[in-house]
């Protein structure tokens, strides 16, 4: 449905801005930042103060987004995929990341629910649950590649089970990881100022740019979305390149699964990552990247996660409660979609055409 | 609106964003006349079609019907049924989910309800006076392609209609089922209907029609009594141009000759699932040879056979003498055999990616996963072979959907040439696209098969076979019945080879 | 035509059913299946029919969610907003009788209101707008739940009299009573709810099967561009379905402010993805096009049963509820994916016999 805008439209930077896709989540950005900057400029204050611990580190709202826009920027790179190769979402991330976070927990604490120290090295925890949560990628990817199953249906199983299975794994217990060190994932590492979560996001965007350059998934991907059929006799498996989208989406869970639990050190079964499926869905969509498959731009995507976490942080300041959150998002989303929506804008270009016209005949008059 | 004419269009204008698909067009429909509509593909057919059965809404212009006063205004499909236009497309556009009968009454009619015995029992009727053995209660899915074109046609026929459209509706019949139109088509004349028949196949215009209108440019050429333009003259109106003669189009080759030389292709016992006999074949170095037989008849499972498009269940393959395995498209490729699909929309074109990415795509894979192309060489390539294949396009960055039938065949052509096949399958490579760039593809078949490339060539117009292949294979029932060389190579020889020989 | 009846035999019992009816089938048989083995091998509780009738009572907004669900999917889309607005719905109506001092009555009208209203917006930016429904409906979701804290944060019981009357309302089913441990004969009885569910399936029923707007709903789902070629005003059908998706989701509300009597912001957590198993067990297909009201029904029903079924063989932590849904959800989807896919590939093979066929038969017509 990306339908470009008027090709014949100039080639002004203003107008190649305006049609490529990155327009959509920086616009919104900018109307963001402008309605910050007039509402209360103090917003893009940072500071730099001692935390608890001690350390110098930063702060501010910028901050707060950066740092907690990082889980879904990262969510954001897999489903970008997914929906790219799949035509459609996967809506079990928030589930999956309990289940990751869950047999992190296992694996960090053992049997003891209050264990004195790790039980395991935080590398080996990770692996473990990054291992877990590709396998329940891989087991969505095959309902979706082989099975022929819509994404969103496929992944409604997981949905539904995903949060019981992580409370299985811990027999329901909520263990809680000993040592500081393993809050440094979601929080700040000694000596660096900048929120660790946000130098994870960076590192994984560097290791997508370099996925993206030196593979070929991205053509692939979209390619196998727009037209199977031609894809399968240029001689690509698209059952094989889904199921890879699909893991590579269950790997993004595990490294947001690592932060999540690493801000508490512990876990919540039916708290954790609540909603953040839709968030992560939204980030696809608002970086302008048709939701039913095909050509995508990871940049758009990201940038749009990020957009969505600045949003939440401005209601936020705006003392709007957490459970309240939704309604005011949604209202922004919908005014979004409606704004990018190509009929929308149709109508908005013949509209401003018409108002034009008028004026050019009283000038030939 | 003058006296017998059933419908007129006049100063139709249509434009979409960058294109002037219509300018000032004028049509008219006589009472009971079948009224071909001819054009290069771009010309403006289809989007004329689809401004009368309220697809698409014009920009300026008037449509009279008779019995109507005044302009009548057609803002969609609804109204155009509303005022007697019915409409058979090329692609069915009847739902796959629902049952045949309901197919034929769906959208129609007054009334909230539906009475189930009675659709069925009409629909019954319906179609047995047409011939068409299906059930009514039957879902549409469950029937093959040309039983659904027939389908659509039933419905439009029972619509009562006094225009009726048909929009390249014989591209997915065979011989017999278009002469079952034919027949329909002429007694539907007989009651009054006004049919406008858009095809590709001159001899279908010359058989069935009496007067053409012809369309170049999204601009009107002319109308014409069908005696007073020969065949000649009417393509060289469609082109614009005197006629580069395509009898010029020789096929120099001396013939086929079997030189013993080690086949670059052989197999023997080849079988697939989609329920052809096994069969043998082989192709040398240089050589032009091809697959023929009625639609149906098994031509195109061979070659996707051969490629490894469908599952292959039997058979040994030998390239160059050696015996290679190939079940898979990615291993025909890595041997160096191109396939171009029959169905562009369906299996060749990657309709969002740009014409630089398709171009690379089929090179790409045979690359490999880890060796991406940079977006300077890919444009290298590209570049190469839009110049080479002359291929009209704005850039190379714009999407293939957006580039028109004949451009975006010549882009899957270059995508396979880019990958330097030993072997090329080309699986009816001119089928809906304008005569222009069918010679030009003919012409190139040539150029490559002297450059020593082998290439099996598949379509559906004889001619074409004749003038390109030095060697045909006739297929009738899903079975390989004939081979063909040299003298024998003639019209009637195929014809009677096609038909069978043991036949009474 | 002899050549059409030996096809119609030869084809068998499997290949002349619809997608639809055969995938409502196989919902129907299940439970069947299920419901007789939970009376084999569990509790005597199981022969009771009150066991049904309570399925029936807990279940009876689901059933009417899933309704709206169903339809929309038909045509080829999905809602997700419905559990989000069962959850206002009953915390307006909760407000509204217990805080605002309103009637009953008022609340009905307040339950359809809200219905009516995202049916109406959702319909709206959907049908006309052309935006992605999934985009639609999560905004329409996350709005109807954001606006429920809003409106008010906590939990609270209703006690308005006339309300609590109809909620203690229970209609007698004659005939189908047991008798209890003390040996008293008690009676069977569903609440109102189940009677305004089970008229809903009814009509709705009728309407998709006996309707021409029924039928275009189908069409639509099956392919759009087709739909539209045929006549069918394609953007107004699939208005409707949302429009009708967010009557029944207020209408649902309601029936289970009626069954909860209470308002809480928590409320009908999940729902729309029961909605949505509920309709794939039934045989709805999200592609569009297939699915069935009493399949829904029956998937439905199914998934309640598996919940009672778990729960009474002793597996009731918390997390079995939700492994067995997604473990019978997992399955059908794979079955339908099986069936349908080698339907197709039967279809194909036939293909050419069918050609062949017709043209004897016309053959045959032409002598």
């Amino acid at each position: 449905m990306t339908k470009r805008l008027d090709p014949n439209g100039g080639g002004s930077v203003i107008a190649g801005l305006f049609r490529n896709q990155i327009f959509i989540p920086f616009a919104a950005l900018m109307l963001l930042a402008i309605f910050n900057l007039v509402a209360d400029p103090s917003f893009f204050a940072i500071t730099l103060n001692n935390n608890s611990a001690g350390y110098p580190v930063l702060s501010g709202q910028l901050i707060t987004i950066i740092d907690n826009g990082s889980e879904l920027a990262i969510l954001a790179i897999g489903m970008t995929l997914v929906t790219a190769s799949s035509r459609g979402q996967d809506i079990s991330v928030g589930a999956a990341i309990a289940i990751s976070g869950s047999v992190l927990l296992r694996v960090l604490c053992g049997t003891d629910t209050r264990p004195e120290t790790m039980q395991a090295p935080i590398i080996v925890g990770f692996i473990v649950a990054a291992a877990a949560s590709m396998a329940f990628g891989a087991f969505n990817g095959v309902l979706v590649a082989y099975f022929r199953i819509q994404p969103m249906v496929a992944t409604l199983i997981l949905f539904t089970a995903g949060r019981s299975i992580a409370a299985w794994i811990n027999n329901n217990e909520l263990p809680i990881v000993p040592g500081e060190e393993f809050k440094y994932f979601g929080g700040y590492i000694p000596g660096i100022p900048i929120p660790t979560p946000f130098i994870i996001a960076i590192l994984c965007f560097i290791l997508t740019w370099l996925m993206l350059k030196f593979t070929n998934i991205g053509l692939y991907s979209q390619s196998v979305g727009i037209n199977e059929q031609t894809s399968r006799l240029n001689g690509l498996n698209p059952e094989l390149i889904k199921l890879c989208t699909y893991v590579i989406l269950g790997l993004c869970v595990a490294v947001t699964g690592l932060i999540k639990v690493s801000r508490l050190s512990t876990i919540n079964y039916s708290v954790i990552a609540k909603d953040i499926e839709m968030d992560a869905i939204l980030a696809v969509a608002l970086g302008g990247n048709s939701l039913s498959g095909g050509k995508f731009n990871m940049a758009a995507s990201i940038l749009g996660a990020y957009v969505i976490q600045f949003l939440t942080t401005t209601l936020y300041k705006f003392d709007v409660q957490a459970t309240a959150l939704p309604a005011y998002k949604a209202v922004v989303v919908i005014a979004l979609v409606v704004f990018s929506a190509p009929v929308v804008r149709e109508k908005i270009s013949r509209l401003a055409k018409k108002l034009r016209a008028p004026k050019t005949a009283e000038n030939h008059a | 609106m003058r006296e017998g004419s059933l419908l007129e269009m006049r100063g139709i204008y249509k434009s979409f964003p960058g294109v002037k698909a219509l300018q000032n067009v004028d049509f008219t429909l006589r009472e009971g006349e079948i009224h071909a509509l001819m054009g290069e593909n771009g010309a403006g057919k289809s989007t004329l079609i689809k401004v009368l059965t309220g697809v698409h809404v014009k920009d300026e212009g008037d449509i009279f019907i008779k019995g109507h006063d005044g302009a009548v205004q057609i803002r969609s499909p609804q109204e155009a049924q509303r005022v007697g236009i019915s409409t058979v497309y090329q692609e069915i556009s009847l739902c796959p989910n629902l049952s045949v009968a309901e197919n034929i009454f769906i959208g129609r009619g007054k009334g909230a309800g539906v009475n189930w015995r009675e659709m069925n029992k009409r629909s019954a009727e319906l179609l047995d006076s047409l011939g068409i053995a299906v059930r009514p209660t039957q879902q549409l899915a469950s029937c093959s392609i040309a039983v659904q074109q027939m389908i659509a046609i039933a419905r439009a026929v029972d619509m009562e209609c006094s225009v009726l459209i048909l929009d390249e509706p014989t591209s997915s019949l065979d011989e017999s089922e278009v002469a079952k139109l034919f027949k329909l088509m002429r007694q539907l004349k007989e009651r009054g209907v006004g049919i406008i028949f858009v095809t590709h196949f001159l001899d279908q215009v010359y058989e069935v029609c009496d007067r053409i209108t012809v369309l170049r440019d999204g601009q009107l050429v002319g109308e014409y009594e069908i005696e007073n333009l020969p065949r000649v003259q009417l393509v060289s109106k469609m082109l614009g141009k005197e006629l580069d003669d395509m009898a010029d189009i020789k096929n120099d080759s001396a013939g086929y000759k079997d030189d013993g030389s080690t086949p670059v292709y052989e197999a023997e016992n080849l079988c697939s699932t989609e329920g052809i006999k096994p069969f043998d074949f082989r192709i040398r170095k240089g050589e032009v040879n091809g697959f023929t037989g009625l639609l149906g008849s098994g031509r195109s499972e061979c070659v996707r056979a051969i490629y490894g498009a469908d599952t292959v269940t039997s058979g040994t393959v030998k390239m160059n003498g050696k015996p290679v395995k190939i079940t898979k498209p990615k291993e025909a490729m890595k041997n160096g055999i191109a396939y171009l699909p029959e169905d562009r929309k369906r299996d060749g074109i990657v309709g969002d990616l740009s014409v630089r990415e398709n171009i690379i795509l089929a090179l790409q894979v045979k690359t490999g996963f880890f060796k991406p192309f940079s977006r300077a060489k890919a444009t290298e390539f590209a570049d190469k072979y839009i110049k080479l294949l002359d291929i009209k396009t704005a850039s190379v960055n714009t999407p293939i959907k957006s580039l028109s039938g004949g451009n975006q065949q010549k882009v899957i052509l270059a995508r396979w040439l880019l990958t330097d096949p030993k072997y090329l399958i080309l699986d009816e490579p001119t089928r809906g696209i304008d005569v222009g760039t069918k010679v030009d593809i003919q012409k190139l078949v040539l150029k490559l098969a002297s450059e020593g490339m082998s290439i099996t060539f598949i379509s559906s117009e004889t001619d074409e076979m004749l003038r390109t292949c030095s060697r045909l294979l006739v297929m009738r029932d899903r079975k390989l019945v004939g081979e063909l060389t040299g003298d024998q190579l003639t019209q009637n020889t195929i014809m009677e080879t096609i038909a069978g020989g043991d036949r009474k | 035509m002899s050549t059409k009846a030996i096809s119609g035999r030869r084809k068998g019992l499997l290949g002349n059913m619809t997608d639809t009816n055969l995938l409502t089938s196989i919902t129907v048989a299940v439970f069947i299946v299920m419901y007789v083995c939970a009376v084999a091998f569990l509790q005597e509780g199981f022969l009771k029919p009150q066991t049904l009738f309570n399925l029936l009572n807990a279940n009876a907004a689901l059933i009417i969610l899933s309704c709206g669900m169903t339809l929309v999917m038909i045509t080829g889309g999905i809602d997700i907003s419905v559990g989000g607005v069962t959850a206002l719905v009953s915390m307006s109506c909760a407000v509204l009788l217990d805080k605002q001092g309103g009637d009953v009555i008022g609340a009905i009208f307040l339950a359809i209101g809200i219905g009516l209203a995202f049916g109406l917006v959702q319909g709206f930016l959907v049908a006309y707008l052309e935006i992605q429904p999934f985009i639609v409906t999560l905004a329409g979701m996350f709005f109807a739940r954001g606006m429920t804290t809003i409106v008010n944060k906590d939990p609270f019981n209703v006690a308005n009299e006339g309300f609590v009357g109809l909620k203690e309302t229970r209609l007698i089913i004659p005939l189908l009573g047991s008798v209890n441990k003390k040996g008293n004969y008690v009676d069977a009885y569903v609440e109102i709810g189940v009677v305004v569910a089970l008229l809903i399936v009814a009509i709705l029923f009728v309407v998709l099967k006996w309707t021409k707007t029924g039928r275009n709903f189908y069409a639509v789902g099956g392919n759009r561009q087709s739909a539209l070629m045929l006549g069918i005003n394609v953007k107004r059908t699939t208005f409707m379905s949302y429009v009708i998706c967010g009557l029944l989701a207020g209408i649902g509300g309601f029936v289970y402010f009626m069954h909860v009597g209470s308002g809480s912001p928590s409320h009908a957590t999940g729902a729309e993805m029961n909605a949505i198993a509920s309709s794939i067990i039934g045989g709805t297909m999200l592609t569009g096009g297939v699915g069935n009201i009493i399949g829904t029904l029956f998937g439905t029903m199914s998934l309640a049963l598996i919940q009672t079924i778990v729960s009474s063989v002793g597996l009731d932590q918390a997390w079995w509820t939700g492994i067995t849904i997604a473990a019978m959800l997992c399955i059908f989807l794979v079955v339908q994916s099986v069936i349908i896919s080698r339907r197709k590939k039967k279809n194909n093979s036939s293909k050419e016999s069918e050609v062949k066929e017709s043209t004897n038969a016309a053959d045959g017509k032409d002598k």
